[in-house]
């Protein structure tokens, strides 16, 4: 592995480019190396393995037992990258991927900041693995600090050792909160209830996808987690609503539970409903998506290799669907044999025959992922708060009531056109805490589904750049054409 | 608002100040993390009606954490590590140019 840590230190060009360092962009640049690519691997986080493998390699969490055995098999993918010749750079955001006019489409341009100073590059293919994120979770008061993401607190937890002080309560749903609810205990959080919001009414439809998931290799460890956090955690079953109250500062959470109001004290809240891949990047880079409605979520639309509607642009990882971290690195590897056979560099039957086990191997992580995304799917009333006082845009505070009214008395019918109404979605996270909400709030005005409202249509520079780092760029001629009058 | 693990990797120490208060924070810790670990209950005010907000994703995604370093707006706390002398400021609302602050 070649580090990187200034942006002149990049290269004019690579094979390929892959976004993100976690499971599935490890194994992707790691693979595409080994076959003699050119390979530039970005992330814009200081340390490899993305969230899942957060800090493996700089964790202060010595306690192995805490993070569990599973998290630290991340540090042989880091050290697969290590060992091969693929560039790596840190803290390096990517903003842009288009087509790149100078070479006719041939290549991609991408767009790149690292250390305040941004840069153009060109790639001939591009993997994007660049994961998933919390899906929404908008309940009254969940901007008051004191609230956090479930997930947050994991970060916290492995890259720096830190756990929330005083009372805990998590909230939610998904396989993941008893992961996060075992670790956070492990490492001395006082957690006080797990508030699980699961569905009952998911059961039947989940009971169909049963058998798979009795014969998957994770039914033994999932029950394992589940049961010594039931056992070690107070757990409070079908809880239907959710509120935050406090002034300036959470201080309590309120929920009802079989038709009663009950209430807790605490000084942090965890919110957790599953994870949804990160749509922002492909979006932009104008790949076409669909929603999934088992996994209830945007997902890219993709062939069996990964390839997206754009060609050259292939995504792995969570990002192609949700489908946990073993597959994440196994869908890389697979996405990273056709770059280069794309390229030339591998025929098609080389490709297959190398893709062929990690198939089986795939195939075997995902058996049972169905009966989870049945289970764990949220309910209603979190997906579209019913309160109408409840912000869903965090950054430019629109509430979930402003939304209904314009998709109902304005006439307001996709995300795109809310924009202009009310500015969700146009605030410094552009869109990614809102989306989700803003089109489920719309669809359900509107007596529609998720799919017909559609997405927000997302555009570069997906991570803000300063005007500085625009201005100093080279403009091609092309580029200079587009602007002059 | 969080404290550390009893048995955790020790690390040098960085000196940063937030809002002009001096604090001590980790090696290795991103800004966010050292705020928190510092009992910072809040780090920015929103633009809108200037609710007070603090760090809630820690992975780049909500832009909660947007703090001022060393003087530049809009930074994303949780994705910048800390380093020695920093200066941190809670970020009011929208950023405004220099001229406009009076």
């Amino acid at each position: 592995m070649k580090p990187l840590t200034e942006i002149g230190q990049l290269a004019e060009h690579y094979d390929l480019a892959v976004v993100g360092a976690g499971p599935a962009g490890l194994s992707a640049a790691a693979r595409a190396s080994e076959l003699g690519l050119a390979v530039l691997l970005v992330d814009e986080n200081p340390e490899p393995g993305g969230q899942i493998y957060r800090s493996i390699t700089t964790t202060p969490v010595t306690d192995r037992a805490v993070l569990g055995v599973d998290y630290w098999r991340g540090a042989d993918l880091v050290a697969r990258l290590k060992r091969s010749a693929a560039a790596y750079a840190a803290r390096c955001t990517v903003w842009s991927i288009a087509p790149d006019v100078e070479s006719d489409g041939a290549s991609f341009e991408i767009g790149l900041s690292l250390d305040g100073r941004a840069r153009l590059i060109t790639a001939g293919q591009v993997i994007l693995a660049t994961g998933a994120q919390e899906r929404p979770f908008p309940i009254p008061g969940w901007t008051l600090p004191g609230v956090m993401t479930a997930g947050a607190a994991q970060i916290a937890l492995k890259s720096s050792a830190i756990v929330p002080k005083g009372r805990t309560v998590i909230a939610g749903c998904g396989p993941l909160l008893y992961l996060l609810a075992g670790q956070l205990a492990a490492a001395g959080a006082e957690i006080v209830a797990v508030l699980d919001t699961t569905p009952r009414r998911n059961w039947p439809a989940a009971l169909g996808a049963l058998p798979d998931f009795l014969r998957s290799p994770y039914l033994a460890k999932g029950l394992k987690l589940m049961a010594k956090a039931r056992r070690s955690l107070r757990f409070l079953g079908g809880v239907t609503s959710l509120a935050v109250e406090g002034s300036g500062r959470l201080s309590t959470i309120r929920f009802e539970r079989g038709g009663a109001s009950e209430s807790i004290a605490c000084d942090t809240l965890l919110l957790h409903q599953g994870v949804i891949p990160s749509v922002n990047l492909s979006n932009a880079a104008g790949c076409a998506h669909e929603f999934d409605t088992v996994q209830h979520c945007w997902v890219p639309q993709l062939d069996d290799w990964f390839a997206s509607s754009v060609p050259g642009i292939a995504i792995a990882g969570d990002g192609a669907g949700i489908g946990g971290a073993e597959s994440a690195a196994l869908r890389g590897e697979i996405a990273a044999l056709d770059s280069a056979r794309r390229l030339g560099r591998i025929t098609i039957a080389e490709r297959d025959n190398h893709a062929a086990p990690i198939r089986t191997a795939l195939g075997r992580t995902l058996r049972g992922r169905r009966f989870l995304d049945l289970l764990y799917k949220p309910a209603t009333q979190f997906l579209a708060p019913i309160v109408d006082d409840t912000i869903i845009c965090r950054c430019e505070e629109v509430t979930a009531g402003q939304v209904r009214d314009a998709a109902k008395r304005l006439g307001v019918t996709g995300p795109n056109q809310m924009k202009a109404f009310l500015r969700c979605g146009m605030g410094p996270c552009q869109g990614r805490l809102c989306g989700p909400t803003v089109v489920e709030l719309i669809a359900e005005t509107r007596g529609t589904t998720p799919a017909e409202v559609g997405y927000y249509r997302l555009r570069p520079p997906v991570k803000p750049v300063t005007l500085a780092e625009l201005a100093s760029l080279p403009q091609s001629e092309a580029a200079v054409k587009a602007v002059v009058r | 608002m969080f404290r550390p693990m009893s048995d955790a990797k020790s690390a040098a120490t960085l000196s940063f100040s937030f809002d002009g208060r001096p604090l001590i924070g980790r090696d290795g810790d991103t800004v966010a993390a050292s705020l928190l670990a510092n009992g910072v209950d809040v780090c920015r005010e929103t633009p809108v009606s200037g609710a007070p907000r603090a760090p809630y994703c820690l992975m780049g995604v909500c832009f909660e954490c947007l703090v001022v370093i060393d003087g530049v707006g809009n930074r994303q706390g949780c994705m910048v590590p800390l380093r020695d002398g920093m200066t941190i400021e809670t970020q009011h609302g929208r950023r405004q140019p220099e001229e406009m602050q009076g």
